[in-house]
This record gives C-alpha cells, structure tokens and sequence, in this order.
C-alpha cells in the first residue's frame, strides 16, 4: 500500500463519515436530553429524498436542502409529539417513523417521477459539487504534505467541511451554554430542572428538532452531495451505525467524531478491497468489515472495553406532578 | 382512567386506532389520484375473496404470528424485542441445516427436529443480547438492532461462501432433501378429497402457528414462570421483592422469544422456499411488531393482527397489480401508521375514551 493509497483511503474515509457524523450529533443531542431515538435512520432517508426530488424539479441545491430539512424536521416533530406531549413509547416511535419513511420515500417518488423509487439524477447547479481550496494544484505537489491538502483536505463538497465545524459548535452548546447545561440535567435528572422553573418539554422539543435538522442535513448530503440522485432506501443502515457511533462515543461530540471516522474509515476499507487477504492469518470477508461497526459496539456495550452509560433519564416519559 | 371495561380497553381504543391509521392512509391514497374505497375493496377482494387469494394470506399470517407471538412475549417482561428479524433469519440457518444434510424418509420425523433447531438457533441469537441486558445493563433494543445488522452480513457470508453449491450463481443453498419437504394447503385439502389450488405457500405450519398461539397462551397466563415475567414487566422492584430474579425472566423471555422468531422460518425456509434464500425473512420480523402492539401481546390478538397483516400484504400485491400508481409500499406506511397509532400514539386516543368514560360513569351514579 503506496502513500498515495492511503491519502485515497483516508479522503474516501472523510466523505463516508459525513452523514455519519451529521446523525450521530443530532441522536447526540436528543438522548443528552432523554429521548431516544432509534429513527436517525428514518429521517435522513426522508430529507434524502426530499432534497433530491426538489433539487431536481426547481434545479437548485439550496431550495433541496431547505426541502430535505423540512421533511427530516417534521417526522422530528412527529416523534416529539409522540414521545414528550403524548408520553409514549420512544423507541416504538422511532420504529414508526423509520418504517413511514421507508414506505413514503418509495410510495410518493413513483408517484412523482416514476422510475421506479429513484430521483431524477442531479447535475450542474442541482447538487453541492466539490470546493477545490485555493492552489491545491501547486500545494499538492509539495512531496508528502502536499497531497494531504490537495487530495484529503480539499475537493469535498461544503456538507463535509459543514460536519466537521458541527462537531466542535455542539461541544460549545452542549458544555459552554446555559441551554446546553439545561440539556443535559434534562436528560439526567428532569424533576430537577422542572423544579428549577425550566420547562421540560420545551427543553426536549428544542433538541428532539435539531435532532431533526442534523438527520436532515446528514439525509441531504447523501443524496445531492455524494450521490447524485435518489434511489430507494439509500440510507442502508447508515442511521443505525450513527446509533452504534454514539454509544461508541458514550455520547461525548469528540469521542463521536472519532467513532464516526472510524466506522467510515471501515466502509472506506470494506469498499476499496471487498475480502482482504493478510498473509499467515487468512483472509477477511467483506461482510465482516460491514458487519464490524456493530460488533464493535457490542464489545463496548459488554463493558469489555469501557462502559458505555447512557443518559440517567432517557426513554422515560417526563410525567409531571405524579 | 385505570379501571377501564376490558372492551374499551381491547376492543374499542384498538380500534378506534386502526381507523386512524386506515384514514391517514387513504388519504395519501386520494393525494395519489385514486380512490381510497376501490383500493381496499381490491385489497379484500384480492386476499380473502378467493382460495387463492386466501392461501397466499395466510401464509403471510403465519410468519407474522410467530414473530408477533415473539415481540408480544418479550413485551410481557417490558422488553422490546426488535431483533426478530436477525432471529428468523438465524433460525433459517438452522433450519436448512437440518433439511440440507440430513436424508429424511418423512416429513413428520424431520419436522421436530427442524422445528427444535430453528428456535435453538433463533434462542441462541437472542440469548447474547438477553444476557448482555441482564449482566451489564445494556439496552436490548439497541443490542438486537446491532444483532440484525450482524446475522445479515453472516448470512450473506454464509451463502456466498460456505452453503452456495459449487458452479451456482445466486447466492442461496442446495434444495432441501425431499423427505423435508411440507405438506401444502394442496395437499392437505387433498388428503380429505377437497379441492384447493396449488401455487399459494400456504403449508401445515399454519395449523403449528395456531398451536403456538395455545401454548404461548398457557405459558404467559397458567404457568408459574408466565406469573412471574408478567410480574416482573409490571413492577420490577415488586418482583425482585417476591423473590423473581431478573436474570432469569429476562433470559426466559427473551430465549422463548428469540425461539418463536426463530420458528417463523419453519414456514418460509422449509415450507414455501425449500433452501435457504439470502432474505429469507422479508420484513416479518418488523411487522410482528406491529402485531403484538395491535394485538395487545395477547396470543388471541396478535393471531388477528397477523391475519390482517396477511391480508394487507396479500392485498398489497393485488392492489400494486390493479392499481399500478399505487405501489406495494403502501403496506409499508400503513404498518408504520399503525405502529405510530397503536403504539407511539395511544395516549392520543386513550386519554380522551378514558375521560368521556369517567363522565359517563359519574352521571350514572
């Protein structure tokens, strides 16, 4: 494996872990505040398509992207209503909503543009093209360095660089701001804060959507950044392997970005080289390296590496006054 | 509220559920441009108006029964077992294992060991993610989500390059030995010298689906150990208190339960497909949430719940057929709006029955 391999497999690793990133910090910040949610899934499948579809009837990205966030937003309320005015089931809700996306996504693109669940492909002003940073030419052929800025730092699209600046601007929310602080204690100890005259449901409502719109942009970025369309059920697990991300992390933003790295260098991995063969040990089956974000989280789940304690209050209901 | 008539509480409020989530779905049946009233005839028509229709309904219901009989178990202890689909697709392994290398002279002989090999290996699969909650804490819905991920890939991995017949190019397994291989609807209803068509999957497993629905039914509401998971899912403290370990209901539960999923295959791998597929298990593991939400994780219910999924699935085909706007992903929503309604939702509708109800029950007295 020559450097220029590696510099190759690390920029695919930064494009891969994108949406990653984006829907581990908005599962982030509604379990920091005590409600699960198992639909991050659900709702970047939702602003994939939206996004796509719109940026394909209007011709522009941005009106896509405002689509996209508005659907991934909506099923956020969905499970807002569901979870804190309603007091019900969190991961059932969850459920729901992954199921209603898989299932609407699919239903309303045949009935809009009829190729069979897909989108229209995008192009020109219809998707984020990449951003060449400035003299990548001549910078890359600085021997060593170079490349690293040309090909690894530059050329992704702006979605990329937007999830890496999310990831410290939600460690300044979340640990430097009052709402942040008030967050947290409503997702560990919600009697406290409602005795402290905050509103819980206010509190809950305000991360549930920007749950929201983190899966939205996440959801986006899928289908007009690194995809150029929308296909069926192109999510494919990606929301789930966020969920695996956070507890990885122990839902911590640094620790997330690191797993997320992680989980994306793997598939970057597992897409570049199908079945490695390592010579005296035999050979590693792709399916293995697809399926080793989530073994890995269990490992950290058994508490054989670390524990992995979630929010004191998560999944539980705020029922005030009983 | 807590003393409300059983009817309202089992009949009336699922209902009344139901109807929402049929109401919101006919009207993204009239935002597509057709009429919402031809498209569920098409669907009774197409999945109960025929022998046809009927056996290929049924069918369906039997595998929802057995992962809906799996979720409802499991919600008895208060867990929530989203793992039946890595559960079904696991006791299809074990499953094919039995009717790939074994010569079976009969199908009754290589019945119970099929049966007694897909719920070990759909138990086995469960038993970590139990373990896990029951040793260390860890959410059972985010460790068997991790779980369905995992028996995928090793499906997959399995299939392409373990069971694949050498010179083969789909990835599935040889078929199954001919002594394995179920008696039919067909067949049946041949036996006794009655007519019934011979393409719907429909096979004897139904009449074991029915039969799991009794002893799960016994199990849960006649059995020491039913009193104690149902205990346990009350009041876990209460339960710790009357001496119930945790450990073991939570490993009971969930091995009955990874058992029952695991069983579904006994109707799709050696009754309808004869070898093992890669995706042999279709979503069912997701729609027996449905059913035991629906069901009210009462084996009667959840029998009627998988029937309906049976005749939303069968009708689906029927319909995504006769109305080609209208695509099979209809079903999906529906399931997801009943999923939200009679699970995520029931406050929505609970609250506001309980309190007409209290009225009501003041003015008489």
């Amino acid at each position: 494996m020559d450097y220029l391999t590696i510099i190759q497999i690390l920029d695919s690793m930064l494009r891969l872990s994108a949406p990653l990133i984006f829907a581990c910090l908005a599962g982030l910040f509604s379990e920091r505040s005590g409600i699960f949610d198992i639909g991050l899934e659900g709702k970047m499948l939702a602003s994939a398509f939206f996004s796509a579809a719109v940026a394909a009837a209007t011709g522009s990205v941005w009106l896509g992207l405002m689509a996209g966030l508005t659907a991934s937003m909506i099923l956020a309320a969905i499970h807002g209503f569901a979870s804190i005015t309603f007091q019900g089931n969190q991961l059932i809700s969850g459920v729901a909503i992954n199921f209603l996306a898989s299932g609407m996504t699919a239903l309303i693109g045949q009935n809009w543009f009829r190729l069979g669940g897909r989108t229209p492909s995008l192009s020109g002003d219809g998707r984020f093209l990449p951003i060449e940073f400035p003299f990548a030419e001549s910078i890359g052929k600085i021997p060593f360095l170079g490349p690293i800025y040309s090909e690894l730092l530059s050329g992704h699209t702006i979605l990329v660089y937007v999830a890496l600046l999310t990831v410290p601007l939600t460690w300044w929310l979340l640990f430097k701001t009052r709402f942040g602080l008030r967050l947290r204690a409503v997702g560990e100890n919600p009697e406290a804060v409602d005795t402290g005259g905050v509103s819980v449901s206010f509190l809950r409502y305000r991360a549930v959507l920007i749950c929201g719109l983190l899966c939205g942009l996440g959801g986006a970025y899928l289908a007009t950044g690194m995809a150029a369309g929308f296909i069926r059920d192109m999510t494919a697990g990606k929301g789930f392997i966020a969920l695996a991300a956070l507890i990885f992390a122990k839902w911590r933003p640094a620790y997330a970005l690191y797993a997320c790295l992680l989980f994306g260098f793997l598939e970057a991995i597992a897409i570049r080289y199908q079945n490695i063969t390592i010579e005296g040990v035999g050979t590693i089956p792709v399916q293995f390296m697809q399926a080793l974000p989530y073994i890995l989280t269990i490992v950290i789940l058994a508490g054989l590496v670390g524990k992995a304690i979630p929010p004191k209050a998560g999944g539980e209901p705020y029922v005030k006054e009983r | 509220m807590k003393n409300l008539p059983k009817w309202i509480d089992l009949v009336l409020i699922p209902a009344i559920n139901l109807f929402l989530a049929f109401m919101i779905s006919g009207l993204v049946v009239v935002y597509i441009g057709e009429n919402p009233f031809r498209a569920m005839q098409i669907i009774i028509n197409g999945s109960l108006g025929s022998a046809y229709g009927l056996g290929y309904t049924l069918y369906y219901a039997t595998n929802f029964i057995f992962t809906g009989l799996a979720v409802a178990v499991a919600f008895h202890a208060r867990m929530f077992n989203i793992g039946g689909e890595g559960q079904a697709m696991i006791g299809g392994l074990g499953t094919a294992l039995v009717c790939l290398f074994i010569d079976w002279p009969h199908w009754t002989i290589a019945l119970p060991f099929a049966i007694m090999s897909a719920a070990l290996f759909g138990a086995a699969w469960s038993a970590i993610p139990a373990y896990l909650q029951a040793r260390r804490g860890s959410h059972i819905v985010i460790t068997t989500i991790m779980f369905n991920f995992i028996a995928y890939s090793m499906m997959v991995y399995l299939l392409v390059h373990v069971l694949k017949p050498k010179g083969q190019m789909a990835p599935e397994s040889a078929k199954f030995v001919a002594g394995s291989n179920l008696p039919s609807a067909h067949d049946i209803f041949g036996w006794f010298g009655m007519a019934f068509p011979k393409s719907p999957p429909l096979n004897v497993t139904f009449l074991l689906a029915m039969l799991a629905c009794f002893l799960i039914w016994l199990f849960i509401w006649r059995t020491r150990m039913g009193y104690a998971i149902r205990a346990f899912g009350w009041s876990e403290t209460a339960a710790v208190y009357a001496g119930i370990s945790p450990f073991k209901i939570i490993m009971v539960t969930m091995l009955v339960s990874g058992g029952l999923a695991g069983m579904m295959s006994i109707n799709s791998v050696m009754g309808e497909a004869e070898r093992l597929l890669i995706d042999s298990v279709q979503g069912a593991g997701f729609v027996g949430i449905a059913a035991a939400l629906m069901g009210r994780s009462h084996p009667l219910g959840v029998f009627l719940a998988a029937v309906l999924f049976g005749v939303l699935y069968q009708g689906g085909a029927e319909l995504e057929f006769e109305m080609p706007a209208v695509s099979r992903e209809m079903i999906v929503v529906i399931q997801a709006l009943v999923i939200l309604f009679t699970g995520a939702l029931e406050n929505l509708v609970r609250v506001p029955i309980g309190r007409i109800f209290m009225k009501l029950n003041a003015k008489q007295n």
